[in-house]
């Protein structure tokens, strides 16, 4: 009973790093790059989320903070590539990779500032409940972070592959130049990419503070966990992305147990770095030569 | 015996079949050309001599020496220097650094003695140069030698390319599509580098072309390949007259 | 470069300096060094020490990712192994300059070897993989008791070298000269490699490696090269940071540092040994720049209170405003105010456009 109550506490949280996992495919599909600021994006959704719905804070019903929330950081997103990164575009991978991790600093120092460096959860209305089956006892927002996941998911990928728009994104990921072409305005359709993943971003900042705590400095550490799990996954892949965020999500609770503190610390990053010199192009993608 | 030596050498990318089953021989002095339609695995030739392409089965040999058995950047070494369709020079820096990197393969100091810049470097480096020099004045390149590459006209990059071969003083040049992107004047420039690397410097010359006129002027032989398979083998002027090669190239229109 | 110059020599450009002036530049820049202790105060001495510190660290990184582009985001750990191998080998009696040397190869041999797998992935898959690097050896270094003493960490002892005893608070000068000319060392070193074989094979890399291995380089044999010097490097500027802060552990090497390396050398300016230099004054400027200009405020009358994360913010802002307006960094607008003022009143503004490149694509097809 116990394993199964920590393999879902572990899905639960592997769900989060699947999200913000896709966030990461999303923007390497659109930019070719890694967004290193991903995991700050998330903090930013949760502490704007909490500022909006927290008793103390502005006290806004619940969905409608969250949807103002989403849409924030989705804006947000959006601007911030229609206005700083598209201006480096057709520079080298590096400097992107640079600028991100640039952007995450601003941003952890912008969060610190406004609402303090002290851990903050968000009040929701299913806060401590449990549900009990069979002998088993969830906590309801294991279970709401599960479903969430799982319709944003698949929401993400009737997206892809039904709606124009969808389409569009994925032809712009595949040969830019052949996208402009056929009349696909590339530039736009990455600016949204930027703000699906900053919408992402959000959702998974709020499930985050729901089922525990935030504080600014916790986007560098998430981030960088949540990117292992895209690089096990296949930086290309969104289903490998959501895998690799489970995969990482279970293994953490189990490896804390069974194995010494400071192994279960670094597992992710040790298997991250396996993955990467055995399959570099992550367990759930298919294996692909680069053409000369 | 042949300089080049490549006999029924097979590529595969994925399943399909790029190259299949093509041999054909060099002989040391002569300029042979390799035509054929776009497509044709043309250059995918030139990337299996230079060790790029790996291929399914088949063998080539470099004056006695097993080509299969090197290493990509081995090859240079034994005397095979070669030129890429779509110029790869190093942009950012001068016509001389793009030609000194060129002298690579002819290197003989260890980098703890390029640490200290021991004499012996200093030496070396001034032989580097003359070489390069010898090489900038047979193509008369001493205007641009301090040019940066990405400043420079597409022409001068080519000869530039070209340069960058020679300064490994080599014994086969391989030119992947010489000519493409150049001008009527340019071109016929080409063909006048390209008799002197034959003449003067006693080159063997391998060349990949569309443009049937430098063609005919330089070869001394020529072979015609069409989806990865050889067509004919001969002097430029039967290979235009060929009636497969014709076939091949107009679709199945005859020539008037 | 200030008047025009003709050649009468191939040495003329194999030589380090291109001509007298040239020469004298820096020969004013190391007689400024040198008296710098008589020109500042004891605490200024300190804080060059630690640009010289850094400068060097900067060395290490501006080798592998400035001239044979690859990106590393541990480099860090390569100063961990340096400080903590120094810092043991002293702390069991070894003499300074040994332990050095060893801290040093040890950097480095641990460089090549890590290497050889991580170093065929390319572009921001090596990034990563050396992220995954830097983590690891964050808590290797709790781990490894017996080198690094745990979670305690090490205290450095003073340096014993010709006689005297070399402290960094006792005796801050000596320290500063020790810096001083173990970088200059390190320097000249660099400048050799750049205008030698080995150092064109660096850049080919970086530029094409289809290119550079039709010309004979061996990518794999070069990038590990690279990658070993740039530790070894790194370790020495490790072992000097030991006795720059005095007690190092765990907490000394964290990614962030790893992290706030890279973007040194980006402000510096990718692809110069100045550029490591710029961006080691500004990693040690800005924070006391910072912390001047809020006593500033403080004295008219604004109090603002200390934000954590304030210079770190404040430097990635300037990362930010130089990647938009100028990617080659500090040194870039150095080299435009140069001209500016060589070719007074003729600079057009134009000069320095570049060419506009195109997005290269990575991706595995």
């Amino acid at each position: 009973m116990d394993t199964i109550q920590l393999l879902i506490s572990g899905i639960a949280n592997g769900c989060i790093y699947g999200l913000i996992a896709l966030g990461f495919v999303l923007i390497y599909k659109a930019s070719e790059s890694v967004n290193f600021a991903q995991g700050d994006m998330m903090i930013l959704g949760a502490f704007l989320a909490i500022a909006l719905i927290n008793a103390n804070q502005a006290d806004l019903p619940f969905l409608l903070g969250l949807a103002i929330a989403g849409a924030s950081l989705g804006l947000f997103a959006y601007l911030l590539d229609a206005l700083l990164l598209r201006r480096v575009f057709g520079q080298p991978q590096l400097t992107m990779v640079v600028l991100t991790i640039a952007l995450g600093f601003v941003l952890r120092f912008v969060i610190g500032a406004i609402w303090g460096h002290d851990p903050v959860g968000l009040e929701t209305p299913i806060a401590g409940q449990r549900l009990s089956a069979g002998g088993l006892t969830i906590p309801v927002i294991d279970a709401v972070i599960i479903a969430t996941t799982v319709v944003l998911v698949a929401v993400l990928w009737l997206f892809f592959a039904r709606t124009r728009l969808g389409l569009a994104m994925q032809a712009s990921s595949q040969n830019q130049m052949a996208a402009y072409y056929m009349g696909i305005p590339v530039k736009r359709v990455v600016s949204l990419v930027w703000a699906m993943s900053g919408v992402v971003a959000a959702i998974a900042g709020v499930l985050f503070a729901a089922k525990g705590a935030v504080e600014p400095s916790a986007g560098l550490v998430f981030g960088i966990k949540a990117f292992a799990a895209a690089v096990i996954g296949g930086l290309g892949s969104l289903p490998g992305a959501l895998a690799g965020g489970l995969l990482i999500g279970i293994m953490e609770p189990f490896a804390a147990r069974h194995l010494p503190s400071h192994v279960a610390q670094v597992s992710p990053y040790a298997l991250m770095l396996l993955v990467l010199i055995l399959r570099p192009s992550g367990l759930f993608a298919q294996v692909r030569q680069k053409k000369v | 015996m042949s300089l080049l030596e490549v006999a029924d050498v097979s590529l595969s990318f994925g399943g399909i079949r790029a190259i299949d089953g093509v041999s054909f021989s060099v002989e040391p002095g002569e300029v042979f050309t390799i035509v054929g339609p776009n497509g044709a695995g043309k250059s995918s030739l030139f990337n299996l001599v230079s060790r790029f392409y790996q291929p399914a089965d088949g063998s080539m040999h470099f004056d006695g020496h097993d080509l299969l058995a090197c290493q990509p950047h081995e090859v240079i070494g034994l005397g095979i220097a070669r030129t890429f369709q779509n110029i790869e020079l190093f942009d950012h820096a001068t016509v001389l650094d793009n030609l000194l990197i060129g002298r690579h393969s002819r290197r003989r100091t260890r980098w703890f003695e390029d640490v200290l810049f021991l004499p012996r470097v200093r030496r070396e480096e001034r032989a580097h140069r003359r070489q390069v020099e010898e090489v900038i004045d047979f193509l008369e390149l001493a205007a641009y030698r301090d040019r940066m590459i990405q400043g420079l006209p597409y022409g001068v990059r080519k000869v530039v390319e070209i340069a960058q071969a020679l300064v490994s003083q080599p014994r086969l040049l391989l030119l992947d599509e010489p000519a493409a992107g150049l001008s009527v004047e340019e071109t016929e420039n080409m063909a006048w580098w390209i008799e002197d690397m034959q003449k003067d410097l006693g080159l063997t010359i391998v060349m990949v072309e569309h443009d049937m006129g430098l063609v005919s002027q330089v070869s001394d032989r020529v072979l015609a390949i069409a989806e990865g398979r050889p067509l004919a083998e001969g002097t430029p002027a039967e290979i235009q007259a060929h009636p497969e090669v014709v076939r091949a190239w107009l679709g199945g229109v005859d020539k008037a | 470069m200030s008047k025009p110059r003709f050649k009468t020599s191939y040495d003329a450009d194999i030589d380090r300096f291109q001509g007298s002036w040239h020469r004298a530049q820096y020969l004013i820049l190391i007689l400024l060094a040198l008296l710098a202790p008589w020109l500042l105060g004891s605490y200024y001495v300190g804080e060059l020490s630690s640009v010289l510190v850094w400068s060097m660290a900067g060395m290490g990184v501006m080798l592998l990712v400035g001239h044979t582009g690859q990106v590393s985001l541990g480099h860090a750990a390569f100063m961990a192994i340096g400080a903590f191998v120094h810092l043991a080998l002293m702390l069991r009696g070894w003499h300074f300059v040994p332990a050095l040397m060893v801290a040093t190869l040890a950097s480095g041999v641990s460089g090549a070897l890590l290497a050889r797998p991580i170093l065929r992935l390319s572009g921001i898959y090596l990034a990563i993989a050396t992220l995954a690097l830097g983590i690891l050896v964050e808590d290797l270094a709790i781990v490894a008791e017996p080198v690094t003493g745990g979670v305690r960490g090490l205290v450095a002892p003073p340096i014993e070298l010709f006689g005297m005893t070399i402290d960094r608070h006792g005796t801050p000068v000596a320290f500063y000269y020790l810096c001083l000319a173990l970088v200059v060392l390190v320097t000249l070193a660099y400048a050799n490699l750049l205008r030698s074989p080995t150092g064109r094979a660096f850049i080919a890399v970086r530029d094409s490696e289809i290119s550079a291995r039709a010309l004979g380089v061996n990518v794999i044999r070069t990038k590990t090269l690279a990658f070993a010097l740039s530790c070894a490097i790194t370790g020495l500027a490790g072992a000097l940071y030991a006795h720059l802060v005095q007690a190092v552990n765990f907490e000394s090497f964290l990614v962030i540092i790893s992290i706030a390396l890279l973007l040194q050398v980006i402000v510096g300016g990718l692809g110069s040994i100045h550029g490591a230099f710029f961006g080691a004054v500004v990693i040690v400027v800005l924070p006391q720049g910072i912390a001047i200009g809020r006593d500033v405020l403080a004295d008219v009358g604004i109090r603002v209170a200390a934000f954590p994360g304030l210079d770190m913010a404040v430097f990635a802002l300037i990362i930010i405003v130089l990647m938009v307006l100028e990617p080659r960094g500090l040194y870039g607008v150095w080299l435009r105010v140069r001209t500016w003022f060589e070719l007074f009143p003729l600079y057009r503004k134009g000069l320095f456009r570049r060419a506009r490149s195109y997005l290269k694509t990575e991706r595995l097809k």
